[in-house]
């Protein structure tokens, strides 16, 4: 029925050109689980610390993320914890490997035309698919297993083989349905960006599918595969039973790839290729809506991602208090941050410093783009056209100014409203905007000095990286490290007020904002003056 | 009227000179060719006339006005293709090319839609889809759409077809006929000869050479084939015959044009039989420039 001559040699060619990448993926994940592992002692040293994680993982906001806590919920034993924290993560991980690798073996050599040449030769027509699979169920399963050995070895009382092994085999199990969904999609779409997006779009609806069930109804996750599979309950009942549905399902997923691949002809599909537009949108008709339609999908994505770095931050403010009052570093590391106060309101002081600094990078990445569009010779299109290089710049601090307003509203947005369904916290929306937006003028800054780098020194305009991870480091670990003063105030996120322990004050907000104005005016200057690479 | 005048024009990145003392003027409704191989400075010439670099020294000047300074001012009367086309991959083509338009500031659809069916593109795909010659067809339908008063083209055709690089040459007849001023830089000798009223050949950032290709093709020698009824005596004492090759009675020779009259003359005193006389091409031009290392003054 399916025509699978040259496997062999196929297969050894796939492990010839991926060995290294299979390598690196199974390092990581294995030797991620067993230092999280290893280490699960010494974070939660005592009975009241391991209470405290439990009553995170039982909130629905820690739920909707990770997954039910089937452990005991007196008895409090590493390996339940383990499983709740790391298991989904690490399988949403090993998801997105299997998405990686086989979209590379089917659609991606098929669209750049590698595999007219293998089917070429006296090569079945199911070959590569076959081999493709093949390889990485192996991989898979290998995977699984040095996963399971190596946390078995950790040495953790409550992390025997039965689980361990039980552990990694999900793992396995995950990796073996999406490389078989993967194979399916890459059947279904023609271009190896369909492939990789409708890839993760199911899994994010597995996912999300999930966290709904995981929350209301238990029918609704055992519906979604990646639901599905964390009923195995490692380290708790270890059940067998979901992995076993699963590998019948990938059995099934894998027969249908294997159908749809026999009946349709090469870089054929059986969705079909949507035509883009063929004119100009309204909004796309300057350099700013260009700059916009080149950006909005950075611009999206991390809206969403500060959103649920607020949300997964607001999820356990609740805990915060029970939690650090045992937790000796932390409360020095909070004494950085300034002040007195109670314990909330220190951490929520240190998580706007976060969100105001991880809330940079995109705002910092649409000026960089600048400088990459002119390395692409992208600029030449624009400037031999009817376009002053200060008209090109203004629209890309406008773009990067409206970033960092959606960057501070979406992570308090995901921290008030996360916070809110704990209802454990007093804080209103407009008192942690406010204390948000305090971070702008600070975070313009940062945006001013790289269009300073881009008009002076364009060669050395990633430096500014370097600025801000030393920033981070001065303002996250400043406590800890007992960094005198004048080292925070080195950066201008040193020069924010903490509200809602401090208030604000406008003088210290107006300095930073002039300071912004003169070095982008100063950087116009200059970016006006000098050459452009393309 | 010069449309377009360069003059001494001087470009430095460090301490490597690109541009060396380069001057050239294009008068209004002229097709002016550029020549040099890659690397010889054409792309740095056109980019300093954009106003994209500043010049080290010299003076550019565009419809009477300073490149640098009022880059936007000329840019209003100018469309430009690039040499090395390289576009959005997220974008299609047809969204590049109402973009590109919009920022020239005109507004002209149904010369769009013209040059599209024209150039046979298809404007709803994905830039990261297109060939070479796919991306070099959005640029061109891009500025070919615009009507300005001066085009600059660099190396338009790389990656057209040979269909589509007869289409582009009668677009750029029509362009000429309308009385626009065209700047051609290319080093596909064949278009420019089809194409160009003058020429300018530029060497390692000096321009070696400057004239309309008759001038050119005066300094150089006419490639002569003759065949005599009875051998042919005294050839050494011939002046400017040069690279004789002689089998049976046929003599294969180049000769300088203002000698030839002396040497037709001289053979056909031997009874000439047959006699046939190629004009040097642009090619023989272009490499009689780069084939001797050093620069000929007197060709």
């Amino acid at each position: 029925m399916f025509n699978i001559t040259g496997s062999k040699v196929l297969s050894a060619f796939i492990l010839k050109k991926d060995y290294k990448r299979i390598l690196i993926w199974i390092a990581i994940l294995v030797i991620l689980s067993f230092y999280v592992a290893k280490s699960f002692p010494s974070l939660y040293p005592t009975d009241m610390d391991a209470k405290a994680i439990v009553d995170t993982l039982a909130n629905p906001a820690m739920i909707a993320m990770l997954g039910p806590y089937y452990g005991d919920t007196n008895s409090f034993q590493m390996g339940a914890i383990f499983s709740a924290e790391m298991l989904l993560f690490t399988a949403l991980a090993v998801a997105i490997m299997n998405i990686l690798l086989i979209t590379r073996h089917t659609r991606k050599d098929e669209e750049e035309g590698r595999l007219e040449l293998i089917r070429s030769l006296p090569v079945g027509k199911s070959a590569i698919l076959f081999s493709t699979l093949s390889v990485y169920t192996v991989v898979n399963i290998v995977m699984g297993f040095l996963i399971g050995i190596s946390l078995a070895l950790a040495g953790i009382e409550s992390m025997n083989w039965s689980g361990s092994i039980l552990y990694g085999m999900t793992l396995s199990a995950t990796g073996i349905l999406f490389a078989t969904t993967t194979s399916v999609f890459s059947q279904l779409t023609q271009t190896t960006r369909g492939t990789l997006g409708y890839s993760f779009s199911f899994l994010g609806f597995t996912y999300l599918l999930r966290a709904i069930g995981d929350i209301n109804s238990e029918a609704l996750s055992l519906i979604s595969p990646l639901g599905l599979i964390m009923r195995t309950k490692t380290y708790v009942e270890n059940v067998w039973w979901p992995i076993l549905i699963v590998l019948a399902l990938s059995v099934i997923i894998g027969y249908i790839a294997f159908r749809l691949n026999n009946i349709r002809d090469l870089n054929a599909s059986f969705i079909p290729v949507k035509p883009g537009k063929k004119d100009a949108s309204i909004f796309l008709q300057s350099p700013l809506g260009l700059a916009w339609r080149n950006q909005r999908g950075t611009i999206i994505g991390w809206a969403i991602g500060m959103m649920i770095l607020g949300a997964s931050y607001g999820s356990i403010l609740g805990d915060v208090e029970s939690f650090f009052s045992g937790n000796e570093m932390y409360q020095k590391l909070l004494e950085g941050i300034g002040g007195a106060g109670s314990m909330v309101e220190q951490f929520v002081v240190m998580l706007y410093a976060i969100i105001a600094m991880v809330g940079t990078v995109p705002v910092l990445q649409i000026i960089l783009k600048l400088r990459h569009e002119e390395k692409r010779n992208r600029l030449e299109h624009i400037l031999s056209r009817v376009v002053s290089r200060g008209k090109l710049i203004f629209s890309y601090v406008t773009l990067a100014t409206i970033t960092s307003l959606i960057m501070s509203f979406a992570g308090t947005f995901g921290l008030y409203s996360a916070s809110a369904s704990v209802a454990t916290t007093h804080l209103k929306f407009s008192t942690m905007m406010k204390a948000s937006l305090a971070y702008l003028p600070a975070i313009w800054v940062f945006m001013s000095i790289t269009v300073l780098l881009l008009g002076m020194f364009p060669k050395a305009i990633k430096v500014i990286w370097v600025y801000l991870g030393l920033t981070f480091a001065t303002i996250y670990f400043g406590g800890l490290l007992q960094l005198p003063e004048w080292v925070s105030n080195l950066t201008p996120f040193g020069h924010v007020q903490k509200i809602p322990m401090e208030d604000y004050n406008i003088i210290s907000g107006i300095v930073l904002f002039a300071i912004s104005i003169s070095l982008i005016l100063i950087g116009n200057i200059k970016y006006r003056t000098r050459n452009l690479e393309g | 009227m010069s449309v377009l005048k360069v003059e001494n024009l001087t470009k430095k990145f460090g301490k490597f000179t690109a541009l060396d003392n380069v001057s050239l003027e294009l008068q209004e409704g002229e097709v002016f060719g550029f020549i040099g191989p890659n690397g010889a400075g054409k792309t740095t010439t056109i980019r300093s006339i954009l106003g994209i670099l500043k010049a080290t020294s010299g003076k550019i000047t565009v419809f009477g006005k300073d490149s640098w300074k009022d880059a936007v001012e000329i840019h209003k009367r100018l469309a430009f293709v690039p040499g090395d086309v390289s576009l959005w991959p997220n974008l299609t083509g047809g969204e590049i090319i109402d973009l590109f338009i919009k920022l020239n500031g005109s507004n002209n659809k149904s010369k769009k839609e013209e040059l599209i069916k024209l150039f046979d593109l298809d404007p709803s795909k994905k830039c990261r889809t297109y060939s070479k010659g796919n991306r070099q067809k959005v640029a061109l339908i891009a500025a070919l759409s615009v009507d300005a008063d001066l085009y600059i083209l660099d190396e338009p055709t790389s990656g057209l077809d040979p269909l589509m690089e007869k289409i582009f040459q009668e677009c750029i007849r029509n362009l000429k006929s309308e009385g626009k001023t065209i700047f051609l830089s290319s080093h596909i000798l064949s278009e420019v000869e089809q194409l160009c009223d003058r020429v300018c050949i530029i060497r390692k950032g000096k321009i070696i050479e400057t004239g309309s290709l008759k001038e050119l093709r005066h300094l150089m020698r006419n490639q002569i084939t003759i065949e005599t009824k009875s051998t042919v005596s005294d050839l050494e004492n011939l002046k400017g015959l040069y690279g004789l090759t002689v089998r049976d009675n046929t003599y294969n020779f180049q000769a300088d044009a203002d000698k030839l009259i002396s040497i037709i003359n001289h053979f056909n005193s031997y009874g000439i039989v047959n006699l046939e006389s190629m004009p040097p091409t642009l090619e023989d031009l272009f490499m009689h420039h780069y084939s001797n290392g050093e620069v000929n003054s007197n060709v």
